[in-house]
């Protein structure tokens, strides 16, 4: 018999469901937020389903964080699993208020540790508690689904495509609040999503599916530029990397950020030293050249290690570099025309120099602008997120030692 | 109205406290058997449906006989209750609530089941994700969502257990004050051609079905809009 490992999630589902066949297996760290991507119809709500428990897999096992939920022998019903569940569609009871709504799974003994008005916060749903759940927006009764996962006072938060009913206006609306979730809360998250663009911005790990298969799992950026997956060959390959601020130059206005290998200056407003920021480095923005350029007005130019090289149609080729001398640092990509490849005569394994022209900076560690207004000065909610952000700190230190992919079954 | 006779006014009470009881008794049975019909996936459910759907397609007087020859003095149900000293449901109230029972059962579980059907099985899975057991999920959730169709199945039992005459007849015996309902007396009346009375009856009995489902329907929309 299988035994849990305390810290994981460890998911194993194989069998149909209704006629679909399932073969999933990964283990991630139950901290932070593990993405499982995958095209529409791979199988990711059934996985979420069965985590979940309301689709029983005879052969299944489930662990959380050293807790089985079900293996051989047990099968936990869904209402004994400590989970908070978001879907595609909100599912708010239309027969009570969002007040209501809210407090449907919450324990009756307050106080709770996911306390009733630090949610109401969290996703500023204070205008809308005495509202009906028939008279929300999209984004707004998602919220309010958020809301009433939290206050369920879950282990385990899953969110299966919370975002992909709603137009990218309620979108844009709703992505700051789910990035900031995992921040503001130590819960650790499973996020479905098909959209790349999302699941760069704020997860910690990736888990990819295909046809009900799981074809690889690790850290997110591990993942991102790993050769042998599609990822680091698609047009829109980019690496998320988190950097830790150090400073910042008043007189131009840049934030200095250090990462593994480089030191990095982007035109942002100023955050506080030792603040984590969630960087994006597309593969288009970077450039190589043979030799330092001399005068040039690209701001980060480093030293790096060609790593892979992959072609990407006839005309392009997709470099993969490990910035710093010799290559140990952080990986990033950089797209490039063959012609460039074959006129600079580069080839794997040669040192390079990196020049990003642009760096996006993702995270959420700056809270959007009308949370910063209506939070209180109490010592509380600050002490919270800097737990949150050492939290994280554990969870990026680790990573850097897990290098290869955790798993990668049926590749 | 003054011309009634005390006999119809005895008879009033008694039809409007066989329809109450009769609902009653009707909704703690059928909403249970409208969710097991609405929910299982066994093969049984659609068996059990067709036996309590044949009360709409039989004549009363056919049930109405097969119950008397149950529940009567030499029925199995009648010789079970004589066993501890009971007596016989024929020609009783209990008797005329198990006839009005059954002949309306349809009427009542038809909506219901319809209206959990038509919730699906979404809300009950969102509630079990936040900790709802599935008896609790069915009295926070199933039953409230299903509100509109208990409504209804109130109302039909109710109105038909109103107007019930073949089924009464036969396991009642139409005795004055015990088993005499308002259409058993209208029945009466037409036989004796006392038309007036049997007018004033009929219309006052028109009168009332419409003041019940009127009632109903503005309780439930009043209590849909302070809910809201």
């Amino acid at each position: 018999m299988r035994t849990a490992t305390p810290g994981r999630i460890e998911i194993a589902f194989s069998g149909s469901i209704a006629s679909f066949p399932l073969d999933t297996q990964f283990s991630v760290p139950a901290k932070g937020v593990a993405a499982i991507f995958g095209p529409p119809g791979c199988g990711k709500t059934a996985v979420a389903r069965c985590i979940a428990g309301l689709e029983r897999l005879p052969a299944g096992f489930c662990a959380i964080d050293g807790e089985v939920w079900q293996d051989e022998t047990t099968f936990r019903p869904p209402h004994l699993r400590p989970i908070g569940y978001v879907s595609q569609d909100a599912s708010l009871f239309p027969h009570l208020s969002v007040r209501r709504n809210l407090l449907y799974g919450a324990p009756k003994p307050k106080p709770m540790p996911i306390a009733f008005d630090e949610v109401v916060e969290l996703l500023d749903l204070a205008p809308l508690l005495d509202r009906s759940p028939s008279h929300l927006s999209g984004g707004e009764r998602q919220r309010v689904a958020m809301g009433r996962a939290l206050l369920s006072q879950p282990r385990l938060l899953v969110m299966d495509e919370p975002l992909a009913a709603l137009h990218s206006r309620a979108k844009r609306e709703i992505l700051p609040f789910v990035e900031r979730l995992p921040e503001k809360l130590a819960l650790p998250m499973i996020y479905i999503g098909h959209d790349m663009a999302e699941i760069e911005r704020f997860a910690d790990y990736l888990v990819l599916m295909e046809r009900g298969m799981v074809t690889a799992a690790g850290p997110l950026h591990v993942l991102q530029s790993d050769p042998t997956l599609p990822l680091a060959t698609s047009h829109e390959a980019a690496i998320s990397l988190d950097a830790v601020v150090s400073g910042y130059d008043g007189r131009y206005g840049l934030l200095i950020l250090r990462l593994n290998g480089a030191r990095l200056l982007v035109p942002a407003p100023p955050l506080a030293p030792g603040v984590h920021q969630r960087l994006r480095i597309a593969a288009c923005d970077v450039s190589v050249a043979r030799e330092a350029p001399r005068a040039g007005s690209i701001l980060n130019v480093f030293p790096a290690r060609i790593r892979a090289c992959l072609s990407l149609g006839t005309a392009e080729i997709t470099l993969v570099l490990a910035l710093g001398t010799g290559g140990s640092g952080a990986e990033i990509m950089a797209r490039i025309t063959r012609f460039s490849f074959d006129s600079l005569g580069l080839k794997d394994g040669m040192d390079v120099f990196a020049q990003l022209k642009h760096i996006s900076l993702l995270s959420a560690s700056e809270p959007p602008p009308q949370t910063m207004s209506a939070s209180t000065p109490t010592a509380e909610p600050g002490q919270a997120s800097a737990a949150a952000c050492n939290e994280k700190l554990g969870t990026r230190g680790e990573r850097h030692h897990l290098k290869p992919p955790l798993l990668s079954y049926h590749a | 109205m003054d011309g009634f006779s005390p006999e119809v006014w005895q008879s009033l009470g008694l039809t409007i406290e066989l329809a109450s009881v009769t609902t009653v008794i009707l909704l703690i049975i059928g909403t249970p058997l409208a969710w097991w019909l609405a929910r299982s996936k066994s093969l049984w459910t659609e068996a059990v449906a067709t036996i309590i759907a044949l009360p709409l397609v039989l004549p009363p007087t056919v049930l109405g006989f097969y119950l008397l020859a149950l529940l009567g003095p030499n029925g199995p149900v009648g010789l079970l209750a004589a066993l501890w000293g009971g007596r016989t449901l024929a020609f009783t109230f209990a008797g005329l609530v198990v006839g009005s029972a059954l002949s309306a059962l349809p009427l009542v579980v038809q909506p219901i089941r319809n209206a959990f059907a038509t919730i699906g099985d979404r809300p009950l899975e969102i509630a079990a994700t936040l900790r709802a057991s599935p008896l609790y999920a069915f009295f926070t959730v199933a039953l409230p969502l299903a509100r509109p169709g208990l409504l209804t199945a109130a109302v039909l039992g109710f109105a038909h257990t109103i107007g019930t005459f073949g089924v009464v007849l036969m396991i009642g015996g139409n005795i004055p004050g015990r088993t005499k309902v308002l259409s058993a007396f209208l029945f009466d009346f037409v036989q004796q051609s006392r038309w007036r009375e049997a007018s004033w009856l009929a219309g006052a009995m028109v009168m009332f079905a419409v003041a019940v489902v009127l009632t109903l329907t503005l309780i439930d929309k009043y209590s849909r809009r302070r809910s809201t």
